[in-house]
């Protein structure tokens, strides 16, 4: 199966600090993946470099069936590609409905011109519809997100993502803050995700990533410790000394 | 589809209406076209008026709706001015010199005139040659092309500068004030071509319009700036009204999140400012004739600054909120510099308000930006929240008119 995703030898370093060490990575267009890792060991870094804020000091990242490169791209553009991204803090227009929110996350066309003669149709409002009510907040899509609680917000921001239609998710702790139902519920989402795109997330949570039922990446000061199953990497004795022992 | 945006969007229409009631109002009791209760002098500071709202409107796109405090709003609105500028005074010296001339026993040849012409213009800086950028200058249709052309151009390039290399926040403030001071300075030199620091003058008598006395002509302008006003409302609340706007707002509150979901956060700032530079120009073009006079003083830096203080005094991120605030402050700042307000004697010390004005306005800013950063057009909410409170929470009875979780706990 050729990958959607191929991140190999890279490399970024802040301050002589060596955030990302000769990393690899490579995920398929229709897949789960986990990866968990002690603070500091690379994982939001990771993300900015595929999402392209953060630029590496070697080491390619390889997009799609045309192999495209993903470095020197605008994060705009890297967007457009289809790689999609969900922050640990939620971020949603607060000063806008959710309406307003999902709308602007729709998949459309981007450019400025386009945007400015958009009006909302009857079938995109169908899709912010049937987005809000799988999230749970259909009743308050007239509201403005400021008002929603921490979870709906996070609730809103795998909306905007899923809105979005990316090929690539990458979800930053998405179940924090949540209750046991709604993180159910969210596993739900990414699972059902996963069946027809790539979806990585990034978790502390044991239990959730056990439920996400799919291949573990363990990283350490920036670099792939172990892969594999759950199972398999929690019993690799690097991985209990570095991270699960302590 | 324009009758649903009115619908949607009823401050508009309610804007719209006021401004006619104005406009119609100022009409019949003009000098020029009705009971002569206004005179020709205020009627043209109530044109100039409504060309501040409208630039004050541009200033609140740039500003409230995207986030860009730009300082620079200003040299746009004055470039407009020097752009029509140079076609008024232009044809209306060869007016003058061609009737001079023909006076004379020998017809002028066409170089004579137009050395006359240039005798006439430059003589005041010292020289009577044309500069090259006076090459369009006897066609009132290129000029007016400039209007847009020249403000639109400069913003086009310092913007994509300066929003491609993201430069945001204070920063891009302070750049843009460099701007303006460059530009400024520039215009104060002789041979700037634009006659330094003597401006340009008799921007009122319109060319070949000698018969129409300045009372006319006064409410002419003035329906022009009100039009134009009018317009250009309709286009900053159409704008703002769909995704578009949607996305503005999105840039000023996390530009970062905007480009996460593909948008491109400089494209955007680039079009929007760009935009509001030239309805700063064709906004500036219709204010000097009715002033009669540019000088490169009208485009010191400060003046963009209080283009910025308008705007907060009356509500950013609303664009009635600018039109108030514009047309606010410069009214009463017109009052209290035109020594029309009375000194207050306060026994040991006069308080001359020529001198204390600008501490009052300065005053103000700090106050309003403190304590009611809504501004004047924040007032508005007041009445609209009375009327339909903004009632949260999950319902606790069975109908829609039930307590409410935060209104029982209160």
């Amino acid at each position: 199966m050729s990958m959607l995703l191929e991140v190999s030898g890279v490399s970024v370093s802040f301050d002589g600090f060596k955030a990302i060490n000769n990393l690899s990575f490579a995920i398929g267009p229709a897949e789960m993946r986990a990866i968990i890792g002690p603070n500091g060991a690379g994982k939001t870094t990771f993300m900015d470099i595929v999402t392209g804020k953060t630029r590496p000091d070697e080491g390619r990242v390889i997009w799609g069936e045309r192999n495209v490169s993903l470095l020197g791209m605008s994060e705009a553009r890297i967007a457009r590609e289809g790689v999609g991204r969900k922050f640990q803090k939620p971020t949603v227009f607060e000063d806008q409905t959710v309406l307003e929110n999902l709308l602007m996350a729709l998949r459309a066309n981007r450019s400025p011109f386009a945007v400015m003669f958009y009006r909302s149709n009857r079938a995109d409002l169908d899709r912010v519809e049937e987005l809000a009510s799988e999230i749970g907040l259909l009743e308050s899509l007239a509201r403005k997100s400021g008002e929603l609680s921490h979870g709906q917000k996070q609730w809103l921001e795998i909306g905007m993502l899923l809105a979005q239609e990316p090929r690539l998710l990458l979800v930053d702790e998405p179940a924090a803050g949540m209750t046991p139902a709604e993180r159910e519920h969210t596993t739900a989402i990414l699972v059902e995700a996963a069946k027809t795109r790539a979806v990585v997330v990034v978790e502390h949570d044991m239990e959730f990533v056990r439920r996400l039922d799919c291949r573990v990446t363990v990283l350490h000061e920036g670099a792939v410790l172990a892969e594999g199953s759950l199972d398999h990497v929690t019993a690799n004795s690097q991985v209990i000394d570095v991270y699960l022992g302590r | 589809m324009s009758d649903s945006f009115l619908k949607r969007n009823p401050s508009v229409l309610i804007f719209l209406a006021v401004l006619a009631l104005f406009v119609l109002a100022v009409t019949l009791l003009a000098e020029g076209a009705g009971a002569g209760v206004i005179s020709t002098s205020f009627v043209k500071t109530l044109g100039k008026t409504l060309c501040l709202a409208l630039v004050a409107v541009a200033m609140d796109l740039v500003w409230g709706y995207t986030g860009i405090l730009s300082l620079g709003h200003f040299a746009f609105f004055g470039l407009g001015g020097y752009m029509i500028g140079m076609w008024l005074m232009y044809a209306r010296t060869q007016a003058i010199v061609m009737s001079s001339l023909a006076e004379a026993s020998i017809p002028a040849t066409e170089s004579e005139i137009t050395d006359a012409i240039g005798n006439q213009i430059f003589g005041v800086v010292g020289s009577s040659e044309f500069p090259l950028i006076w090459i369009f200058a006897d066609s009132l249709v290129l000029q007016l092309v400039l209007v847009v052309a020249v403000p639109g151009i400069l913003a086009l390039v310092f913007g994509w500068l300066a929003f491609r290399s993201r430069v945001t926040g204070v920063y891009l403030s302070i750049l843009t004030q460099a701007m303006t001071l460059g530009l400024a300075l520039y215009l104060f030199q002789n041979d700037s071509g634009l006659r330094g620091n003597n401006g340009l003058s008799g921007l009122q008598n319109l060319p070949g319009m000698d018969h129409v006395p300045q009372a006319t002509l006064s409410i002419w302008f003035f329906w022009a700036s009100a039009a134009a006003l009018a317009l250009g409302y309709l286009f900053a609340a159409w704008i703002v009204s769909g995704k578009f706007g949607s996305v503005l707002r999105g840039i000023r509150d996390n530009e970062a999140r905007v480009r996460f979901l593909g948008y491109s956060v400089e494209g955007y700032k680039l079009f929007i400012f760009t935009v509001t530079a030239i309805i700063a120009g064709i906004a500036g073009a219709l204010y000097y004739p009715q002033a009669g006079i540019i000088n490169p003083a009208e485009i010191a830096p400060v003046a963009s600054i209080y283009l910025a203080v308008w705007v907060a005094i009356g509500g950013r991120g609303r664009l009635y909120g600018a039109v108030i605030g514009a047309v606010f402050v410069s009214l009463v700042s017109s009052w209290f510099t035109g020594g029309q307000a009375p000194d207050v004697n306060l026994g040991f010390y006069t308080l001359k308000w020529v001198d204390w004005w600008l501490i009052v306005l300065g005053l103000s800013f700090v106050l309003v930006t403190l304590f009611a950063p809504r501004g004047i057009g924040g007032l508005v909410d007041l009445w609209s929240e009375r009327r339909r409170p903004d009632r949260h929470g999950a319902d606790l009875g069975p109908g829609a008119g039930a307590l409410r979780e935060k209104e029982a706990s209160k």
